[in-house]
């Protein structure tokens, strides 16, 4: 994940190059807030940095001319994201970095710059100037795992991963839960490919999950491979980050969508205000971050029905995929009955539910 | 493992092998010429976008009705023009490094780097779109039944890979115009002495690799996954690369290295999704690779079974006037 090559050396000796000019540039008093955000993949990958820089191009847009905003692509998850986000500090007020793997290199950076504040997507790790936040996706997911189980004709589901941190269990948990509340046989075959986008990858992994009999197959990877497997091969997917439907008008279901824009816009606005602080904001289907995009018109009415119930049961608190009892993959007992898993215990999740296979 | 699974696969391996053995035959070429270039990367990246946004343009509904022929024509334009962009992202490199005698190492960097950012600046406006795969290239009868998939699925591009390779063999080894492009790559002063053009062979061969990572490129774009994605190659330019060494520089050792290569990545994935838990999943990951050490250390043991790596791999020459 974090390998030094002659590209990404490369690529962040010609980052710093961008970033440059900006550099000593000072705030005026009444001259709009900058922000600028670092991506850790390209924008055009129509996966999860697309998602965000939707998500900045509505702030721009909704906050007229109050907030400028510049961003910064294909930043490595390395040590050399350092002076990329040094750059940003200098002539930035508020700075976002958009992936896991900037967490060590943010909370680095600003302790340099006491007074840029920062804001780092789906970490954990806090300092004065560094406010955290992450996305409930999971909530979603969960959706998406109540569909599968509903529909799911031969009993397995499949699940195309990168890498094992919480994010990505919680996103595995979820639905392999919320689809044993349907059918409490079905197996989830999870699959990890070590890497976010490399669309070849991510085919022949939905292929093989294919081929082993899985005719629901969920991605947490950045690009609509699969979604182009699950079409070739008539078998059922969804839409990760956006809706994926034009690249698989029959596979997709839905599409579990994210959207950064209201917290981009609230952020950009408490710091106009001067009410910034270095919260940690865990937004989702409430708050409107997490959302369904449109059903597939293969979806019959009762399987709608019930994914909108759930969703509601996000927003009203009254469905929580993470009630007890659940077991891990081993069947010992992890969570009581009637107990609900806090959001600090989620946040560091790293056991498969009962039924997760690979 | 039913048969029914190792056939579905072993369609995985082929697809998934294709255009790295595409990018890596062309490269065999231009290296036994005596060019390196490191650019595959570039080119194939070249290569994805142009075939990608010929076949969607073609597949626009606007030429429905004047030209109905197009939108099924589309692919095999899209191949073509896959080809056309490598090979003049390989001109470029040929005009600096063969023209200009730049260093070879640094240009084709030069080109990966300039290979990707111009498909990214190009493929923005195809971002979230899609076009029909170009896939299967018999009928259903022959392609959908049990065993004839293992032979009659792929796209056409796949067999094209396999009358390539072949193709290549046969040029280097059995052919008058083979012999001379070895000289040129063993020894160019004396290939220039009896009256060769070095530098006009060179080109030649530099095109015809851009030409076929180009095709690798359109391979990812309008193959295995339809779609436009910036830096969608991920890596598998240097793969090709590594190939063409793994392989000692020979065209059939180029195509059982390919595939190598393809069966190790589809068994870490089958051995992971299917809960080999015995071997942790790093083990896998690792397979290729190690075996590739294996392989090459036991290959170069063996006297006879040395590479044929070209003397002039790499050196710039400079024709005196």
């Amino acid at each position: 994940m974090t390998t030094i090559n002659r590209r990404s050396l490369i690529k962040s000796a010609g980052a710093a190059a961008l970033a440059a000019p900006f550099i000593n540039r000072t705030a005026l008093g009444d001259a709009p807030l900058k922000t600028a955000f670092a991506y850790t993949g390209p924008i055009g990958d129509y996966g999860f940095t697309w998602a965000h820089e939707q998500g900045r191009k509505a702030m721009v847009k909704a906050m007229g001319g109050r907030v400028t905003a510049d961003y910064v692509e294909n930043v490595p998850e390395d040590q050399s994201a350092i002076p990329i986000f040094r750059d940003l500090a200098r002539s930035h007020d508020l700075v976002f970095t958009c992936s896991f793997g900037f967490m060590d290199q943010t909370i680095a950076v600003a302790k340099e710059f006491p007074k840029v504040k920062f804001e780092h997507n789906t970490g954990f790790k806090h300092a004065p100037n560094v406010a955290t936040y992450n996305n409930r996706f999971y909530e979603g997911r969960a959706a998406l795992g109540l569909i599968s189980g509903m529909m799911s004709k031969t009993g397995i589901i499949g699940y195309l991963g990168s890498f094992k941190i919480p994010e990505i269990v919680m996103g595995v948990d979820s639905y392999t839960l919320a689809a044993q509340s349907i059918n409490p046989k079905i197996k989830c075959k999870l699959l990890m490919i070590d890497t976010w986008f490399d669309p070849a990858k991510e085919s022949a992994a939905a292929e093989t999950l294919a081929n082993l009999g899985c005719d629901f197959i969920t991605t947490h990877t950045d690009s609509p491979a699969a979604l182009q497997v699950c079409e070739k091969k008539k078998i059922h997917g969804f839409g990760q980050g956006a809706d994926m439907s034009r690249f698989a008008p029959h596979a997709q279901l839905t599409s579990n969508l994210d959207i950064w824009a209201p917290y981009y816009i609230e952020r950009a606005k408490l710091t106009l205000a001067g009410k910034w602080t270095n919260s940690d904001s865990w937004w989702g289907v409430k708050e409107g971050t997490v959302k369904l995009g449109p059903y597939n018109k293969s979806v019959p009415d009762n399987v709608k029905a019930a994914s909108d119930k759930l969703m509601k049961g996000w927003v009203d608190g009254s469905y929580d995929c993470f009630t007890g009892p659940i077991a891990d993959q081993s069947g010992k007992e992890r969570v009581a009955k009637g107990v609900r898993m806090s959001d600090k215990e989620l946040l560091v999740l790293d056991w498969y539910v009962k039924g997760v296979e690979g | 493992m039913t048969i029914d699974l190792v056939i579905a696969e072993i369609l995985t391996v082929v697809n998934i092998t294709t255009p790295i053995l595409l990018a890596a035959t062309g490269e065999l070429v231009v290296e036994k010429s005596g060019v390196l270039n490191l650019g595959v990367e570039g080119m194939m990246l070249c290569g994805a976008i142009a075939g990608f946004a010929i076949s969607f343009v073609c597949s626009d509904p606007a030429f429905a009705d004047s030209l109905p022929w197009l939108a099924a024509a589309g692919p095999w334009i899209g191949v073509v023009g896959a080809a056309l962009a490598g090979a003049l992202a390989a001109l470029l490199f040929g005009f600096m490094v063969l023209t200009l005698g730049a260093n070879q190492v640094a240009s084709g960097l030069a080109l990966v780097i300039f290979g990707t950012g111009v498909s990214s600046l190009i493929g923005s406006a195809y971002v979230g779109v899609a076009v029909q795969p170009f896939d299967q290239l018999f009928p259903d009868a022959l392609a959908q039944q049990r065993f004839g998939k293992l032979i009659f699925s792929y796209s056409p591009l796949v067999y094209f890979a396999f009358i390539m390779v072949a193709v290549v063999g046969w040029f280097l080894s059995r052919t008058r115009a083979g012999l001379v492009l070895r000289a040129v790559g063993e020894n160019d002063l004396s290939a220039h002495s009896i009256g060769y053009s070095v530098i006009g062979v060179r080109y030649l061969a530099v095109l015809f690799g851009g030409a076929m990572a180009g095709i690798g490129g359109g391979y990812f774009s309008m193959v295995i996954t339809p779609m436009w994605a910036e830096g969608m190659t991920a890596g598998r330019g240097w793969i090709a690369l590594a190939l063409v060494v793994f392989s000692g520089w020979r065209a059939r050792r180029l195509l059982g290295g390919a595939y190598f290569f393809g069966v190790f990545m589809t068994l870490e994935l089958y051995a992971k999704a299917s809960g080999f838990s015995f071997l942790p999943s790093q083990f896998w990951a690792s397979m290729p690779y190690l075996m590739a050490i294996i392989v090459l250390a036991v290959m170069s043991a063996r006297s006879r079974g040395g590479s044929q790596a070209p003397a002039c791999l790499g050196k710039s020459f400079i024709p005196d006037a």
